[in-house]
């Protein structure tokens, strides 16, 4: 027993060192800045605005619907730091509680869009047949549609509101998603593995759930992140056309509609930092999918 | 080549009548009533004999189906009925705006072919030195900046910096070619920016593909100049999913026009959606809706049909 504690530590040891110990937290970090350095500028901006979004409460120094009628078009200054809008109300908080908006309807829309796509694209790969013929169908159809102009037309149809517009920018996203899930879906199913459930008699919601879908959850990773972006610039399109978010509340597009442009000698600002805001927030957000995409997909590799 | 048209052109009838379908539902079975909707009885209260004569006029007190086959009906003669705003037929009121339109995607296109090859190739061969990062970075952010406000920016800058705004009214270029320009310099290049960054990202990554194929590194081994590798071997082939891709930006750029025309208040045809929207002009709106697909689906045959005649492959398959 003494004589083989020593053996069976040296052993242990030199399996550690050939398979190589699980990166801590930390480690794991610094290398994905390391090797990612665009991607985790993305994160990172993405992490400052979720922590914006999620305390903005308490960051925001003013009310942002309060509206000051001794501070119109205040220029930026210590009081306030992007100036004030045409109501005096002070532009920062507004952008501040913006980002909540921004972030609900890219994220809402973009996975509802997703999962749907998704689930179809997985169903119409596995039935096959008539099924996949029909939804590939009506798939070709939606994706006859621009994005923005499908998203215009049922936005007006629905009506200005915030929830109305996650609707409308998640229909779009539905083809697009089932077009590549589908097509992934196809080859998985194609695997041994599949048909040795499929011999030992599993059902074909378990075979589908079970050994399907978790096969399927890099493509659609992937497919979410790079939504995330378009959703979040399709909802400032929206709200900029009047058709988003109603006023008073502090959407970024709206900020930049109706009379925004017009005050532009007097004020510009009012037509500068929301716009810095939407960019800056859709950049992070298509940075972090890039690199993201180059991690789990080395086959799609692309720009 | 005959068979390979011929069945494309099949194709596109069920996309076709299934985008008909769609914009004619989302119209017509998606919540409420439209009349009721056109006088604003969504606010307050409503007088029933205007609802009736409303839904009389827009043919809504037929069955479904026969209001399904008018629509469709009209949509084979390109009648689209009149707009309830103006009283003008839609297609008339269409045909005023269109030359606008085309002649800003058109140029758009132009100059976002000819930001984005030279830099998506300049990127692939400098790949991974301070010249990729830059024009990538650049292309991301191309990306994410909305046209509405690079739009409004424009409009800030000349109007700060150089007291001028650009001329309200369209002059067709062969009117006034100066004050046409004046007009369109504007937004075609805050289009164009945007359809670039796109292009430049796809001809970056085909042309890397490319870049790492058996023939090229016999180009490289015969000893020809870097010049003659890239531009008459890798970049002829690496071209094709770019053709494809400016096809399918097109979509996009009918959605730019949408926004980057209210920015600059052109009277063009994506002006006339939003403000269609605004009015609630569901003929036109319907119209527009289902044309912008139509004239999609036609811009994509004519890709794959390009596609066909540079890769005599896709034909037999």
């Amino acid at each position: 027993m003494a004589t083989n504690a020593p053996d069976y530590a040296l052993e242990h040891a030199t399996a550690s060192a050939v398979l190589r110990p699980q990166p801590t937290a930390t480690e794991a970090v610094v290398r994905f800045i390391r090797t990612k350095p665009l991607g985790a500028a993305g994160a990172f901006i993405i992490l400052t605005m979720l922590f914006v979004a999620a305390f903005a409460t308490a960051l925001a120094p003013y009310d942002p619907y309060a509206a000051d009628y001794a501070a119109q078009f205040a220029r930026p200054s210590a009081e306030h730091w992007f100036g004030t809008d045409e109501f005096g109300r002070d532009l920062l908080s507004r952008i501040m509680y913006g980002a909540r908006i921004a972030l609900f309807v890219g994220f809402t829309a973009s996975f509802a869009g997703c999962t749907i796509g998704a689930l179809l694209g997985v169903i119409s790969a596995y039935w096959g047949g008539r099924l996949d013929l029909i939804l590939e169908r009506v798939m070709d159809v939606l994706l006859a549609f621009p994005q923005l102009i499908l998203a215009l037309a049922i936005a007006s149809i629905l009506g200005p509101a915030v929830q109305n517009v996650v609707i409308a920018i998640s229909i779009p996203i539905i083809p697009r998603a089932a077009r590549v899930v589908r097509s992934t879906a196809l080859s998985v199913k194609e695997n041994v593995y599949v048909e040795a459930v499929q011999a030992l008699g599993a059902s074909r919601p378990r075979i589908v759930l079970q050994h399907i879908v978790p096969n399927v959850a890099a493509p659609y990773i992937i497919i979410v992140t790079a939504q995330l972006g378009g959703a979040i610039l399709a909802e400032a399109a929206l709200s900029y056309l009047g058709l988003g978010a109603a006023e008073p509340t502090p959407s970024w597009g709206l900020m930049l509609s109706g009379s925004a442009p017009s005050y532009a000698e007097k004020a510009p600002w009012i037509a500068i930092f929301p716009g810095i805001a939407i960019s800056l927030g859709v950049f992070g957000f298509n940075l972090f999918g890039d690199s993201l995409r180059d991690a789990l997909d080395p086959k799609l590799r692309r720009g | 080549m005959r068979t390979y048209i011929l069945k494309r052109l099949l194709l596109i009838i069920p996309t076709l009548l299934g985008a008909a379908c769609l914009v004619f539902m989302i119209m017509r079975v998606i919540p409420g009533d439209v009349a009721l909707l056109i006088l604003g009885g969504d606010q307050g209260q409503i007088d029933q004999k205007q609802l009736v004569a409303m839904r009389k006029q827009l043919g809504l007190d037929q069955p479904l189906l026969v209001q399904f086959g008018t629509w469709l009906w009209g949509v084979l003669r390109f009648d689209f009925g009149k707009s309830l705003w103006t009283g003008q037929p839609v297609v008339e009121e269409l045909l005023i705006r269109l030359p606008l339109s085309l002649e800003l995607a058109l140029l758009a296109t132009l100059v976002s072919v000819a930001i984005s090859i030279p830099l998506g190739m300049l990127a692939a061969i400098r790949q991974d030195t301070w010249v990729d990062y830059v024009i990538r970075v650049v292309s991301i952010g191309g990306l994410a900046v909305p046209s509405f406000w690079v739009g409004i920016l424009c409009i800030l800058l000349l109007v700060i910096f150089f007291g001028w705004g650009p001329p309200l009214e369209f002059t067709p270029p062969w009117v006034n070619p100066w004050a046409n320009f004046q007009m369109m310099v504007w937004p075609v290049l805050t289009v164009g920016y945007r359809y670039a960054a796109v292009t430049t990202r796809m001809t970056r990554s085909t042309l890397l593909e490319v870049l790492r194929e058996d023939y090229i590194r016999t180009a490289w081994a015969k000893g020809l100049r870097e010049r003659a590798v890239v531009v008459r071997h890798a970049l002829k082939n690496s071209m094709l999913p770019v053709i494809t891709l400016i096809g399918t930006e097109f979509a996009f750029l009918i959605g730019g026009l949408v926004v980057t025309e209210t920015v600059f208040t052109l009277n063009g045809v994506g002006r006339f959606v939003v403000d269609a929207v605004a009015h609630r002009d569901y003929p036109v709106v319907q119209a527009l809706v289902f044309l912008t697909a139509f004239s999609f689906v036609i811009v994509n045959l004519l890709v794959d049909l390009t596609y066909a005649w540079f890769d005599p492959r896709i034909r037999y398959r």
